[in-house]
């Protein structure tokens, strides 16, 4: 057992070990969106650090290099379906719990939706321009 | 290890399935068959069918899930509750799982050497692949070749189920682009969603790309007509979803798409014809070239060509028929 398997057996611990936070962080958050939270971040780093321990293990090959385009994937699309979710949720009415402090609803959480633009009257230019590029 | 592996995801399939039945919800529903057909999916890779596998998880995971959704918008997001007989149905399913579980200990084990999947057609269709089409995937070879009809008949199916879809929800509804003034009154899609817009532009040529590659790559690895046609009309949609489905059918109009479903199933039993023309059985490949083994190869990339074609207008057709409906 070289130094190469050991990095390797540590990364794939590693990761497995934050895959599993993440599961015990969305079963135990109290709404949606911290439960989104904690299995997203963690999803990314977890199956990143598996990837990459495999890589590492397959050595320069044709393999390593379909790892490399799954870990692209996986980077570009994993962040996006957690933005889709929240947002999805957001529009169907989930509100985040947040917590009672010194500003407790100062923050008007409608501002974050992004929702579909009104749609303009004939002629009228109803629309925000950063909304509709 | 492999056998613990199976145990656990079939284990998991039970759990979802009967999430699945309990959920009143059923966007909660259909998100639990999509994960159920994921898995599945994993349960055929472990038992070496991956041909199985990019099936299983194409269609059942997504497009199923994509067109079950959009059935979904036609209706509501509850089920209704209604009163069961629940006496006659427990005993019913009570009586039903006993006989299935008895009915496994007469099976043969998995990987038995002597179980008759194995020592039947199977032994032949190995050598028999190697010397009369030399092609490295027996899947296909089977499939295309062997049990050609099967796959006609399969095709066949397909078109029909279409068909019947299109003949229930309609296949025409009015164009939203069409409206009032040519301004579009209905938005549709996530147009207002930079991130989902970027990145799915960005994914969609990458798996037209590998439809394609699963397409002509079907012989030598896991792959085929159906898969690739799943894969395609994936594609399809997820632009249709990120853009709107006017914006989808402004790529293939319907109409377009229901003649492709006819012309693959055409393609095929017309491979058939052309066979039958030149003096050898329906599907006879070897008629087709000089050399047997080329002439099965040529068989077999038209006839995979006929089921992508097919396979993919039919899944766009039955998803633009239900999505104009929910916004029509």
């Amino acid at each position: 057992m070289n130094w190469v398997d050991i990095l390797c057996a540590a990364m794939g611990i590693a990761g497995g070990f934050f895959v599993l936070v993440g599961g015990i962080g969305a079963l135990r958050m109290p709404d949606l969106f911290t439960r989104m939270h904690a299995a997203s971040l963690t999803d990314t780093l977890g199956s990143l650090l598996i990837l990459s321990a495999l890589m590492i293990q397959f050595g320069l090959s044709l393999a390593t290099l379909k790892l490399v385009a799954i870990a692209i994937f996986l980077l570009f699309t994993s962040p996006v379906a957690s933005y889709a979710l929240a947002n999805a949720a957001l529009l169907s009415g989930h509100r985040p719990i947040v917590a009672r402090g010194d500003q407790p609803d100062e923050l008007d959480l409608d501002d974050l939706l992004i929702r579909e633009p009104e749609l303009p009257e004939a002629g009228a230019d109803g629309v925000r321009p950063e909304q509709n590029r | 290890m492999t056998g613990l592996l199976s145990g656990f995801i079939l284990s998991l399939c039970v759990l979802v399935a009967l999430g699945a039945m309990q959920a009143r919800n059923l966007f909660t529903a259909v998100m639990l068959m999509g994960i159920f057909s994921l898995l599945v999916a994993t349960e055929f890779l472990l038992l070496d069918a991956p041909d199985v596998a990019l099936t299983e998880a194409a269609v059942g995971a997504g497009i199923s899930t994509v067109l079950l959704l959009s059935a979904l918008a036609l209706t509501g997001e509850k089920e209704q509750s209604r009163p069961v007989h629940q006496g006659v149905a427990t005993f019913v399913i009570v009586v039903t799982a006993i006989l299935v579980v008895v009915a496994t200990f007469e099976m043969p084990l998995l990987g038995d050497p002597s179980a008759p999947v194995q020592t039947h057609v199977a032994a032949e269709y190995i050598p028999m692949t190697r010397d009369l089409i030399d092609i490295p995937n027996i899947v296909t070879a089977v499939l295309a070749s062997f049990r050609g009809y099967d796959t006609l008949g399969e095709v066949i199916v397909v078109l029909t189920a279409a068909i019947g879809v299109l003949f229930l929800i309609g296949p025409d509804a009015p164009d939203p682009r069409r409206g009032a003034a040519g301004s579009p009154r209905i938005t549709e899609g996530l147009k207002h969603h930079q991130p989902l817009r970027i990145v799915g532009k960005a994914v969609i040529p990458f798996i037209l790309l590998f439809a394609l590659y699963v397409q002509f790559h079907g012989e030598y690895s896991p792959g085929g007509g159906f898969q690739a046609g799943a894969l395609f009309a994936a594609a399809i949609i997820l632009y249709g979803l990120l853009e709107g489905r006017p914006a989808a059918a402004s790529i293939i109009p319907p109409r377009v798409l229901r003649m492709m479903a006819a012309i693959g199933a055409l393609l095929y039993g017309g491979v058939g014809v052309v066979t039958l023309a030149l003096g050898g059985n329906f599907l006879e490949y070897n008629v087709l070239a000089s050399t047997q083994t080329t002439a099965q190869q040529i068989g077999i990339i038209v006839i995979e060509a006929g089921v992508g074609i097919t396979v993919a207008g039919v899944l766009l057709a039955i998803y633009h028929a239900f999505a104009a409906r929910g916004r029509a």
